[in-house]
C-alpha cells in the first residue's frame, strides 16, 4: 500500500510540474482573492488582522476545490482510467498516494498564502508562523478529504457544482477548527486542542478512504 | 458457471444495463484462447461495452458469463482486470507524461524491471519520442504508446477498443503485424473496429453487434 501511494504520489507531482497547474492558475487565483479580500475589508489594518484568519481559510477552501478537480482530472478519459484500472493498483495506496500529492500541492499554496496573509491582511509574523503546524495538519486533512469527496462527485467527470455541496459538511468542522487555531496563534492562546481535533479528523478521513476508495472508483 | 478448456470467453444472455439503458441485450458468445476476433458495427452497437465486460471494467446486469477464467457475474474483477490489456480510443495514458514516465509508472505498477522499457519503445517505434509528452505525440504516436503500456504488461487477454482509428496505412500494417505476433505467442486478440480488418494476413473471426448483440459470426 505505502509503495502504491508513494508510486501515485510523485506521478501525480511529475503531472503537476510539466502542467504547471499550480504555478500558473492556483496560485494566481488564490493570491488574487486575499488581495480582493484585503481590498474589501478596507484600509483598517485592526479589522484585516482579526479576519485574517478567516479569509485565509475560505481562500484556502477555494484553492482547495479548484486542486481537487485537478487531482480528479488527471486520471482524465475513460480509456486511462480503464488502463489503470488493468494496473491493479491497491485503491487504499492509490487513495493514499493522491491525498498525499494534493496534501503537498496544498502545503506549497498555504505557505505562499500565509505569506500574503502577512503583507496584506497584516496578521502579526512571529503568530502567523506560530500557526504553521495546525495549518499543515489541517491541510492535510482538507486533502484527504478532498480526495474522498472528489472521487464520491464522480472523479472529476460530475457536475462542477456536486463537490463543493457534498464536501461542505466534511469541509466545514476543518475551516472551524482551522480559523480558531489561527486565531488562537495570533493572541498567544494554548493550540494542542486544536492539534488534536485536527489530528483526529485527519486520522479518520484517512481510515475513511482506506476503506472506501476502491468502492467508489468501481462505482 | 463453467466454461470449456479452450474457451477464455464464455457469456451467456449478458445483459449490460448502465442508467436503466441496455448497453448489451443477451450477448452469447465464445471465445477460444490463442485467437484473433474482430468486433464490427455501428456506433452505439456495444462493441465497446462488449469489451468493457469482458475485461471485468464493467459489470454485468444479467445472464452469466466466464472471461480469463473469472465469472463475470460473482468473481474478482479487479483480478480479471489484471488479466487484460486495453487499449482504448480515446487514449489510455497520462497525458502530462512524457513516453517514457508513462512506461515507467506502469513498470513500477507491475513490478516490471525497468530496463524492459526501452525495448519496448524501440519494438513500437517511439524511442526517438521517449521524453516527449504523450499529448504531444500523433494519434498513431498515442496508439503505438498504448500498446507499449500493453506490452509491458504481457497479458493474456488483449482488448483493443478500435485501434485503427486515425491511423495511416503505415501505422495499420504496424498494428496488423504486432497482432499477428501477439496471437502467434499464444495471446487472445480482440479487437474493436467500424469496418473488418483489410490485412489478408490476419484470419480473425468477425463477429458483427447491432442493438446490444450479436448478429453475425463469421470469418
Amino acid at each position: 500500500m505505502i509503495r502504491t501511494a508513494l508510486l501515485v504520489a510523485a506521478k501525480d507531482l511529475r503531472i503537476e510540474r510539466h502542467s504547471r497547474v499550480l504555478l500558473w492558475q492556483v496560485l494566481p487565483f488564490g493570491v488574487m482573492g486575499l488581495v480582493l479580500s484585503g481590498i474589501a475589508l478596507g484600509p483598517t489594518h485592526a479589522g484585516h488582522s482579526s479576519a485574517g484568519p478567516g479569509l485565509f481559510y475560505l481562500v484556502m477552501l477555494l484553492v482547495t476545490l479548484l486542486m481537487i478537480n485537478r487531482s480528479q482530472a488527471i486520471e482524465g478519459s475513460s480509456g486511462t482510467r480503464a488502463s489503470v484500472a488493468t494496473l491493479g493498483l491497491d485503491p487504499a495506496g492509490v487513495f493514499l498516494g493522491k491525498a498525499l500529492a494534493l496534501a503537498v500541492e496544498l502545503w506549497i499554496t498555504g505557505v505562499v498564502l500565509l505569506a500574503g496573509a502577512v503583507l496584506v491582511l497584516h496578521t502579526a509574523l512571529v503568530g502567523t508562523l506560530q500557526a504553521l503546524p495546525s495549518v499543515v495538519l489541517i491541510l492535510a486533512a482538507l486533502a484527504a478529504a478532498g480526495t474522498l469527496y472528489g472521487a464520491l462527485s464522480g472523479g472529476g467527470q460530475g457536475p462542477a457544482t456536486l463537490l463543493p455541496i457534498l464536501a461542505l459538511p466534511a469541509f466545514a468542522p476543518l475551516l472551524i477548527a482551522g480559523e480558531r487555531s489561527f486565531s488562537a496563534s495570533l493572541h498567544g492562546a494554548t493550540l494542542w486542542q486544536w492539534w488534536v481535533i485536527s489530528l483526529v479528523a485527519l486520522a479518520a478521513y484517512l481510515a475513511i478512504g482506506i476503506l472506501l476508495y476502491g468502492v467508489l472508483e468501481d462505482s | 458457471m463453467t466454461s470449456s478448456p479452450t474457451s477464455i470467453v464464455t457469456l451467456r444472455d449478458a445483459v449490460v444495463l448502465v442508467g436503466g439503458f441496455p448497453l448489451l441485450s443477451g450477448v452469447n458468445l465464445d471465445l477460444d484462447e490463442g485467437t484473433l476476433s474482430v468486433v464490427t458495427g455501428a456506433n452505439g452497437a456495444g462493441k465497446t461495452s462488449l469489451l468493457r465486460l469482458i475485461g471485468g471494467l464493467v459489470g454485468l446486469s444479467s445472464g452469466t458469463g466466464v472471461a480469463s477464467g473469472i465469472d463475470l457475474a460473482s468473481g474478482d474483477l479487479r483480478e480479471l482486470r489484471r488479466r487484460v490489456g486495453w487499449l482504448g480510443h480515446e487514449g489510455s495514458f497520462y497525458d502530462d507524461l512524457s513516453a517514457q514516465e508513462n512506461l515507467v509508472f506502469a513498470a513500477k505498477a507491475l513490478g516490471r524491471p525497468i530496463d524492459e522499457i526501452a525495448g519496448v519503445l524501440e519494438r513500437v517505434g517511439l524511442t526517438s519520442r521517449d521524453s516527449t509528452l504523450a499529448k504531444h505525440l500523433s494519434a498513431g504516436q498515442r496508439r503505438r504508446l498504448g500498446l507499449a503500456w500493453i506490452l509491458l504488461r504481457r497479458p493474456q487477454l488483449w482488448l483493443l477498443d478500435e485501434p485503427y482509428a486515425s491511423l495511416d496505412d503505415e501505422g495499420r500494417t504496424f498494428f496488423d503485424q504486432l497482432i499477428g505476433d501477439v496471437v502467434k505467442s499464444g495471446a487472445t486478440v480482440i479487437v474493436s473496429a467500424h469496418d473488418p480488418l483489410r490485412s489478408s494476413s490476419l484470419h480473425p473471426r468477425t463477429l458483427t453487434m447491432a442493438g446490444g448483440l450479436v448478429v453475425g459470426d463469421g470469418t
